[in-house]
């Protein structure tokens, strides 16, 4: 039985980044915040954790994962991506809606919620369907989703562009009446129709059916200004090109209410890697060129892309053991995602740990309208906080990974980063580096009651 | 030489030795027992998922020709929901002692796949893969040419490659494996290369091809050409806008009788005209062009099987040193 009531002691850990100091967990907050707490007799029978040298910052907030539970447990279960989430720093996800069924009512969101605390790893935050069965045609009913337990404010049909210009109107309209936001998978299908990689030099060669920039970037151009026109909030998924961060940029100057998310592997990955024919590297949108990866991390350095979202999409081996064109699309990147930001931004010296805190943490939150995460690292906060070791470096290696997908695009790269700790509630369900045991909610969610 | 995948990784030296031990095979053709010892006892299995018999029968008479024996395994059930597994498959074939599988496949790069997983030890061969590669029907259109060629300049074939000869390649070049293993070999050998066809058929990147694209196949003929190669326009490319109609096509891109006519009045005599087949005759190739003196279209089949009987013989025979550079190369 785990107990949600320890006194922690986190000594000299840089907060964001800075100065060493120690920080008092009790009661699932942060008790004080200051240097030397141990001398002042606060932290009196204390757990104390030695954190010199390690980062402490607040416990990472995914914008946008895919649990595959209810429907595809052989895939990941809410269980088993949570306790990758953990493991890889985060205290929140949202899970995506194109489940089966599809979380497209409030049955279905609250059934992921309590699956969500059942499993205490993390804040389990459904993403509701915009669609009915993300089908395009008929407004899933939002507002239900909206009011249940679990208090849904993200809606997206991820996986599938809400194309008909008429439903996105409607859908963002709609939701201003709950402050929700509309998280669109910007793709446009005829387009698209059969594309299998990026449209360029690579797919000229290789022969596989183009998935071009532009098929993303029009979808953008006309959000943004249906949400300008509705006076709305959208959230723009795995933006992918140098073009789309031009408009998301020229957006923000209007000040359109337009947030994006860039994922780990477009920060890093080129659709060179696409010449192995290896499906491990297939995904939507694709891996772009290098124009694009460094167009987004220069985006994500100067706020136009507001977070970083992860998009871990696991799938059994048989659906990536094949040819490409039969392969399914996606990756893992829950317990890669702080070392790939950390690679790709920190030891380039576009940001800093405090900037990282904002992109994969704070803004991400705001985005979900998350109260408890995402928030300061002071005293009378959520104790939601990582330890992460910036000094470690590892081989990805997607056997010994908690995910039930071994689909990682790094499996073999050497990154720096390393979750050491990892406080949920106040609770630690990471430490050491490994898992330790969930938090334990007081009163059991019915649904979850075994 | 493990495998034959595509051209693009083809050294000259490779291709060179490909071409003269294809010369090697056709004297073979000409004699009363068209068959040799070489690949007795070695397995060849001739794993289609996509319907061509054309080039089915022509790997079978080659691996026939040098002895080995010969499986055909149609496995045309295209989804892993539908049936077995590309990987089930390879690995069946390797269980059952496949010394080489010969791979035609509708998705692009399922050879490489093959060769570069551990579901089979063979060595493997593409033989037309979605619209990447077709690098036997290369092989045996360089092979073609290079008869040609040498023949005009009064030099036997082996050893040469094709510096100096210009080729224009005219049609859907984006669905076309036959245009892009056909770029980077005629590259290799030295060949200069103009790719004719719509905007609408030419790949997002073409330009960085190593070759010449233009739009119109008039000029292209008339600032001269060596070798006209016609590419299929394929039937479901119709009606899906890449161009108004079949007879816009064919006025614009098709080898029709006044172009035929074109060739003879400007004196260019010597000039070839290729097609991969089948025809479709009226639309990319006049049924005129296709029968004239200059058409290489039934030499290309009579070719393959020589061409196909070098890349077995070469990959089968155990000998898989990288040949010295070859003394003609000059860049």
């Amino acid at each position: 039985m785990a107990d949600n009531n320890g006194t922690y002691l986190i000594r000299g850990a840089a907060i964001l980044g800075a100065g060493a100091e120690d920080l008092l967990i009790r009661d699932g907050l942060i008790a004080e915040r200051g240097t030397d707490l141990a001398g002042t007799g606060a932290a009196d029978g204390a757990t104390v954790i030695d954190a010199s040298g390690l980062v402490a910052l607040p416990g990472m907030v995914d914008v946008h994962t895919h649990l595959r539970e209810p429907g595809r447990e052989d895939a990941e279960t809410v269980e088993t991506g949570t306790r990758a989430a953990a493991l890889g720093g985060y205290t929140a996800v949202h899970a995506m809606a194109n489940s089966t069924p599809v979380a497209d009512t409030a049955g279905v969101v609250e059934q992921v919620y309590s699956l969500g605390r059942d499993a205490g790893w993390v804040d389990v935050r459904p993403v509701g369907a915009v669609t009915v069965g993300l089908a395009g045609e008929q407004l899933a009913e939002l507002g239900a989703m909206a009011d249940s337990r679990a208090r849904v404010r993200m809606f997206s049909d991820d996986g599938i562009c809400v194309h008909d210009p008429v439903l996105m109107r409607r859908a963002l309209e709609y939701v201003k009446a709950f402050d929700g936001v509309v998280a669109q998978h910007a793709q446009e299908p005829r387009l698209t129709a059969g594309a299998q990689m990026n449209e360029g030099e690579v797919s000229a060669v290789l022969g596989l059916t183009g998935w071009p920039a532009v098929a993303e970037e029009s979808i953008i151009a006309r959000d943004v200004l249906l949400t300008q026109h509705v006076d709305s909030r959208l959230h723009v998924c795995h933006v992918s090109t140098a073009g789309s961060v031009e408009i998301v940029r020229w957006a923000k100057e209007r000040g359109i209410n337009v947030t994006a998310e860039v994922t780990p592997h477009h920060l890093l990955l080129t659709d060179d890697l696409v010449r192995s024919y290896d499906p491990v590297y297939k995904v939507n949108p694709p891996l772009r060129t290098d124009a694009d990866v460094q167009a987004l991390r220069a985006g994500l350095a100067d706020g136009t892309i507001d977070v970083v979202g992860t998009d871990h999409a696991p799938h059994p081996s048989e659906h990536k053991e094949c040819e490409w064109a039969q392969a399914a699309m996606g990756m893992t990147g829950l317990e890669t995602a702080l070392s790939v930001v950390q690679h790709t931004m920190i030891e380039t010296g576009l940001m800093t740990w405090a900037d990282f805190a904002r992109v994969t943490s704070t803004a991400a939150a705001q985005i979900g309208r998350l109260a408890d995460q995402g928030r300061p690292l002071e005293a009378g906060e959520p104790a939601n906080i990582i330890l992460v070791d910036p000094a470690a470096r590892w081989t990805v290696d997607p056997s010994k990974m908690a995910t039930m997908g071994r689909n990682s695009p790094f499996a073999g790269r050497e990154l720096p980063g390393k979750v050491v700790a990892t406080f949920f509630k106040g609770h630690p369900t990471v430490l050491d580096g490994k898992l330790n045991t969930p938090y334990r909610y007081r009163a059991p969610s019915p649904a979850g009651a075994s | 030489m493990k495998h034959l995948l595509s051209t693009e990784d083809l050294s000259l030296a490779n291709a060179v030795r490909i071409l003269d031990t294809a010369e090697e095979m056709a004297a073979v053709g000409d004699r009363e027992v068209k068959k040799l010892p070489a690949l007795r006892g070695r397995t060849v299995v001739n794993l289609f998922f996509e319907d061509s018999t054309r080039t089915r029968i022509s790997f079978e008479a080659a691996a026939k020709r040098l002895s080995a024996d010969v499986i055909n395994f149609a496995a045309k059930g295209s989804s892993v929901s539908k049936g077995e597994s590309l990987k089930d498959t390879a690995q069946t074939l390797s269980a059952m002692g496949a010394d080489a599988v010969v791979i035609r496949h509708w998705a692009s790069g399922a050879p490489h796949r093959l060769a570069s997983t551990d579901w089979i030890d063979a060595a493997v061969i593409n033989a037309g893969d979605g619209t990447h590669e077709h690098p036997t029907q290369a092989l045996l259109d360089a092979f073609t040419m290079r008869r040609h060629w040498s023949k005009l300049s009064g030099t036997g074939s082996i050893g040469e490659d094709l510096q100096g000869m210009r080729v224009v390649i005219a049609g859907d070049v984006l669905h076309s494996r036959v245009a892009r293993s056909n770029v980077w070999l005629l590259r290799t050998l030295g060949a200069e290369v103009t790719l004719v066809a719509p905007p609408t058929l030419l790949p997002i990147g073409v330009e960085k091809w190593p070759c010449k694209v233009s739009y119109n196949l008039d000029e292209t003929l008339e600032r001269g050409a060596d070798a006209v190669m016609m590419l299929r326009v394929q039937g479901e490319r119709m009606n899906a806008s890449f161009f108004p109609t079949t007879r816009e096509y064919s006025r614009r891109w098709g080898f029709d009788d006044n172009r035929l006519r074109t060739l003879d009045s400007v004196g260019m005599k010597d000039t070839i005209i290729m097609h991969p087949g089948p025809m479709n005759r009226g639309l990319e190739i006049s049924a005129a062009a296709a029968d004239s003196p200059r058409s290489t279209v039934l030499a290309q089949v009579r070719n393959g099987v020589s061409v196909r009987m070098a890349a077995l013989y070469l990959l089968l025979s155990g000998d898989t040193r990288e040949p010295a550079a070859n003394p003609k190369e000059s860049n």
